[in-house]
This record gives structure tokens, C-alpha cells and sequence, in this order.
């Protein structure tokens, strides 16, 4: 397993915002995580990259415990995160946004006196080319296009070189051709990396989900499956269809 | 090209032009001596603007690493000007014996290698205390500007023994050459500028290297650095230490070239002056830094005997029509003139 969870909790001032008692991720698994808004999705997410730290519970990565350790530690680890707001540098070019993403020591003086290799030039044109960001690589990254900026924060994440992505809403806000670009190019990354991607959009899903998807609704795992599984569980379509909370329950 | 002309103009003007002015007698040795203070003053801008222009961090002490440099030359110079006997502020202040942290002054190199680790370690432990809290953004702003206030008023009090309100004043020899000599102030101007080139390239190296792009990526945005695995707080700490040396630097040959420091160049108004200097001439380019800390002082002494009441109106407006209409300073303003193109790859 490249990735096992038990009994992970974390509460935001009382409200309970995930409780999850049993999650696990194969390696090179591409698993979709769906579920109404709150229902603790980016907050699972959060935890996994270190930048929440769970009440209680544990998270085993490559079976080494990762949970309460910081966003550094747990990249360097091999954890990778897309921000669901396209989280890219704006001010420097795609190239250099690339460059400063790849895998390499990253201290002070190793910065300082860095040369880049051809090796790590052709690695960085390979993934541009990977999510069609070639012919803007000298270009300002604040001024691509709202999907441009999702791939290459896409871009930023594969070149740290992860065992597992962590992908937020890839999709959001993006055009149709650009969803289903989005969806091969995961398709593709998911040959080599682990992948959690979280979605709203069903058809993206179907494209992306050839394996299990995962349902959270208020915190709580609530069902696990294939896509076709989850199209027709009556609890999934009861919880995205905003039945109230009592009926829920009830069932 | 267009490029090595602005260097080629810069030398030339002031490697050559100025100082062979001087010599034929063209040039007082007082404008001369002046220059030689705005150089000074653009050394710590470089380092504000690597802090600032570059990380996105604001600091509002650098003038107090700047005073911590000149306090520590002047304090030198001071001992060898009084010779065997106390420094005469202290006999009036009937001070008996040395304080021991005026011991190490005596000797020459000590004072050097004092004056760069003083502030530089001072810069260091604040910044760790700072940035290891996650203190960011106006917070800190207002705790820098805190900083500066607590050391002015530290500075201010004749118990510090560092000379009280009338700071320190009357040295005259450094390394045994009068001050007061013109070849000692062309000397000593002609130093400042290659100290100041000398900064220049090495900020300029470092900007450019992936260093200096670690640093704007901090102040894009500081959680995707994290995330890509940079210890944000190294880099924030060392630019910190960085750009309180330039201060120090540039304080260190500023005593000399002006005779007297006092706790007034360190006071808050002091250090937003510095920051402004940055913002008017173009945070964010080391060059932009340069052009507006030498210009606004050099309109600063044009201005303060043309109309003396008026400075801070100047500045003032100076500042709100930068900020409104072309925000990235004058040599931004150039810039966008030329139509210059950014660089490829």
C-alpha cells in the first residue's frame, strides 16, 4: 500500500470535519474522491501534505507514519499537492515555475550556485510538453490562461518528481476540451505516480475513475466503489441530490 | 547593449566625470563628499530591495542596521581621535573608564569584523524570532517599525553611552589620515562607489540565480514554496542577514564622509524615508533601487535649500504619484517608455 489511513480525525472548533476510519491508496492507483461541499475532502488532503495537522488518527505513507509532520518534510517525502486555486508563481516565467518545482537539493548555497543540467532542461521541456505549456515557457506565468496555470501547477507537482499527487478539482473553471485534456493528461501521470483527485464534475469523473471511487460525505466514508457502482447507489445520489440531514440519517 | 549603456553612463559620470571635475577645480569637494553619502545610502537600498522588492518582505529597520555600522566606525575613529584619553562626551557625561563594550573599537580590524557581524547577528536573531512565528504581511511591518523605535530610544539615553541625542561627532583620523583632507574624502567617495558597484553585481548575480528566484516565488506565494519543498524560512532568514550587512555596509562608510551620527538617522522616520527611496525609484529592480535612493537625495539637498519648509511635501506627493500612476518607480516608468522586451529563452 502506498498510502493507508486508520481512525483519522480533525475537528475545526467542535465541528467535526473529517472522521475517517479506514482509507488506503495501491501504488500508481488513481482514486477519485467525491462528495458534497463540507464534506471534508480538501481538509483529507490537507492532512496528507502537512498543512493540517489531524487530532487524532494515523497516516501511513510508504509505511512511515507522516501525520503531524511539516508541508517541507512531507514533500520532500514524495507527497505532491495542486491547490484547488491555481497556486503557481506569477511573477516568474513557466520556465523558471518548472525549474524551481524539480527535484534537486534545495537549500540556501545549493541555490545559490546552481547550474541546471541538460538532464534536468530536457526533463523540464519533457513535462511542458506532457501538459502543452511548450510554446510558453518564456512567458510570465501570471499571464496564462486559467487552465494554462492548472497545468502547470500540474506540471510544478509532477516535476518534485512524488510518489503520490494530490489533486484538487483539476477541472474547475475550465472549458470543456480543456476537462478532458486534464483528464488524459491524469490518465497518463497516474502510469507512474499515485493519484487522489477530488472532482465535482460526473462526466470528468467517468473519463478519470478506471478504478474505485471514494464518496465522503459530512467527514464520514460513505461508500466505496467503481464508477458505475456509485452512479447507482441511492445513498450517493440522496446525499448530492441535498436530501436533509434527518433523512440521511435515517438511512 | 542597451543595457551596458546605462552602466557605461553610470561610470562614467561618476568614476570619471565628478572626480576629474574636482581636480580642475570644476567640482567642490563637498558635492563630491555628498555623493559619496548617496552612494552609501543606495548600498542599504540594494539590500531593501532584495528584502522588500524581491521576497515581498517588509522591513522597517534598516536604518537601524545602517546606524549599527556607523556607530561602530564611529566609535572607532572617536578612540583614536581622543588617543590615551576618554572620548570627550564621556568626561562631560563624567564617565571614568571605559565601557567595556567600547574596548574592542580600539583596535581597527576588530571594528570592521564588529560592525558586519553586529547587525548581521542582530538581523538574525529578530528574523528567526519573526519568521519562525510565521509573522508576514503589515505585522511585519509594524513589529520592525517597533524594533527601530525601541533601539532609537535605547540610543537616545546618554546611560547607553553611545553619546545620548548629540549621537557621535568630532572624529578626525581614520587609519591615521585626517578627515578633513579633500584627497581623504575623494578617497573615501571613490571607495563608496566601488563598494557600491561591487554590491550591485552581487545582488545582481544573486537575484539571477535560482536563489534570487526562490525569493520571488516567496513572494508570489509562499505555501506553494513550502509545498515544493524550500524551507521558506531559511531563505526569508538569510535575505533577512543579507540586506542588514548592505545597511551595515553603507553605514559603516557613511560616518566617515559626514563627521557625526546620531540616533536621528535610525528613527522610524528614518527607515519608511529608506523604504520610499526603494518604491519611488522601482522595488523589485536592483537598478530601481540605485536611481532612487541617489535621486531622491539628491533632490532632498536640492530642494532643502531651494524651499526648506517644502521637503516632505515633495516626497509626499513625489510618493502618491508614484504609487497611483506608475507603480513600478522610475525606472519602471523608463522602462515602459523604452518598450524594452523581457528576456527570452
Amino acid at each position: 500500500m502506498l498510502l493507508s489511513v486508520n481512525n483519522l480525525a480533525v475537528s475545526f472548533g467542535g465541528v467535526h470535519a473529517l472522521s475517517l476510519s479506514q482509507f488506503s491508496l495501491r501504488d500508481k492507483e488513481l482514486r477519485v474522491i467525491i462528495g458534497p461541499n463540507g464534506a471534508g475532502k480538501s481538509t483529507f488532503l490537507d492532512i496528507l501534505c502537512g498543512r493540517t495537522k489531524p487530532d487524532t488518527g494515523e497516516v501511513l505513507f510508504n509505511h512511515k507514519p507522516i501525520a503531524g509532520m511539516t508541508e517541507v518534510s512531507i514533500a520532500r517525502l514524495g507527497i505532491g499537492r495542486k491547490f484547488q486555486q491555481p497556486s503557481v508563481f506569477p511573477g516568474l516565467t513557466v520556465y523558471d515555475n518548472l525549474l524551481l518545482a524539480a527535484k534537486m537539493k534545495k537549500d540556501i548555497l545549493s541555490s545559490l550556485f546552481f547550474r541546471p543540467s541538460q538532464l534536468l532542461k530536457a526533463r523540464i521541456h519533457e513535462v511542458a510538453e506532457k501538459i502543452g505549456l511548450t510554446k510558453v515557457l518564456s512567458s510570465i506565468a501570471g499571464a496564462l490562461s486559467h487552465g494554462q496555470k492548472q497545468w502547470l501547477e500540474i506540471g510544478i507537482v509532477v516535476l518534485q518528481d512524488p510518489k503520490l499527487l494530490l489533486i484538487d478539482e483539476p477541472a474547475a473553471g475550465m472549458s470543456d476540451e480543456e476537462t478532458y485534456k486534464t483528464g488524459e493528461l491524469l490518465l497518463e501521470l497516474s502510469n507512474n505516480h499515485g493519484i487522489i483527485v477530488i472532482e465535482h464534475d460526473m462526466k470528468f469523473v467517468q473519463q478519470i475513475a478506471r478504478e474505485r471511487v471514494t464518496v465522503l460525505e459530512r467527514g464520514k466514508l460513505l461508500v466505496e466503489g467503481s464508477f458505475n457502482d456509485i452512479r447507482n447507489d441511492q445513498r450517493v445520489i440522496d446525499c448530492y441530490l441535498g436530501r436533509n440531514s434527518t433523512q440521511l440519517e435515517n438511512l | 547593449m542597451e543595457k551596458k549603456i546605462y552602466y557605461l553612463l553610470f561610470i562614467a559620470i561618476f568614476a570619471l566625470l565628478l572626480p576629474a571635475g574636482h581636480l580642475m577645480g570644476l567640482v567642490s569637494i563637498n558635492t563630491i563628499s555628498l555623493w559619496g553619502r548617496y552612494f552609501c545610502f543606495a548600498i542599504a537600498a540594494l539590500g531593501i530591495d532584495l528584502i522588500w522588492g524581491y521576497t515581498g518582505i517588509l522591513s522597517m529597520c534598516q536604518a537601524l542596521f545602517f546606524c549599527l555600522g556607523s556607530y561602530g566606525i564611529a566609535m572607532h575613529m572617536l578612540l583614536k581621535t581622543a588617543g590615551a584619553s576618554l572620548p570627550e562626551f564621556m568626561v562631560w557625561n563624567k564617565v571614568e573608564s571605559l565601557p567595556f563594550f567600547w574596548v574592542p573599537f580600539q583596535s581597527l580590524g576588530l571594528t570592521l569584523i564588529l560592525c558586519l557581524i553586529i547587525p548581521s547577528l542582530f538581523a538574525f536573531i529578530t528574523g528567526y524570532v519573526l519568521f519562525r512565528s510565521r509573522i508576514k504581511g503589515v505585522y511585519m511591518a509594524i513589529i520592525t517599525q517597533a524594533l527601530a523605535l525601541a533601539m532609537w530610544l535605547l540610543f537616545l539615553r546618554n546611560e547607553t553611552g553611545l553619546g545620548g541625542t548629540n549621537g557621535l561627532t568630532d572624529f578626525r583620523t581614520l587609519i591615521g589620515l585626517p578627515l578633513s583632507s579633500p584627497y581623504v574624502k575623494l578617497g573615501l567617495y571613490l571607495i563608496s562607489l566601488l563598494l557600491l558597484c561591487v554590491a550591485y553585481f552581487a545582488c545582481n548575480k544573486m537575484t539571477q540565480s535560482k536563489f534570487g528566484k526562490v525569493l520571488q516565488a516567496i513572494r508570489d506565494s509562499e505555501s506553494r514554496v513550502s509545498f515544493t519543498a524550500y524551507k521558506v524560512m531559511d531563505y526569508k532568514l538569510a535575505v533577512f542577514v543579507i540586506a542588514a550587512l548592505l545597511a551595515a555596509v553603507g553605514g559603516m562608510l557613511y560616518a566617515p564622509q559626514t563627521g557625526i551620527i546620531t540616533p536621528g538617522r535610525m528613527d522610524v522616520k528614518a527607515s519608511v524615508e529608506m523604504v520610499m527611496w526603494v518604491a519611488l525609484g522601482g522595488r523589485g529592480k536592483l537598478k530601481g533601487a540605485i536611481a532612487g535612493a541617489l535621486l531622491v537625495n539628491f533632490l532632498y539637498s536640492i530642494c532643502t535649500s531651494l524651499f526648506p519648509d517644502s521637503w516632505l511635501y515633495i516626497l509626499g506627493f513625489l510618493f502618491v504619484i508614484t504609487v497611483l500612476f506608475f507603480d513600478k518607480g522610475f525606472v519602471g516608468l523608463i522602462d515602459t517608455l523604452t518598450k524594452r522586451k523581457e528576456p527570452c529563452y
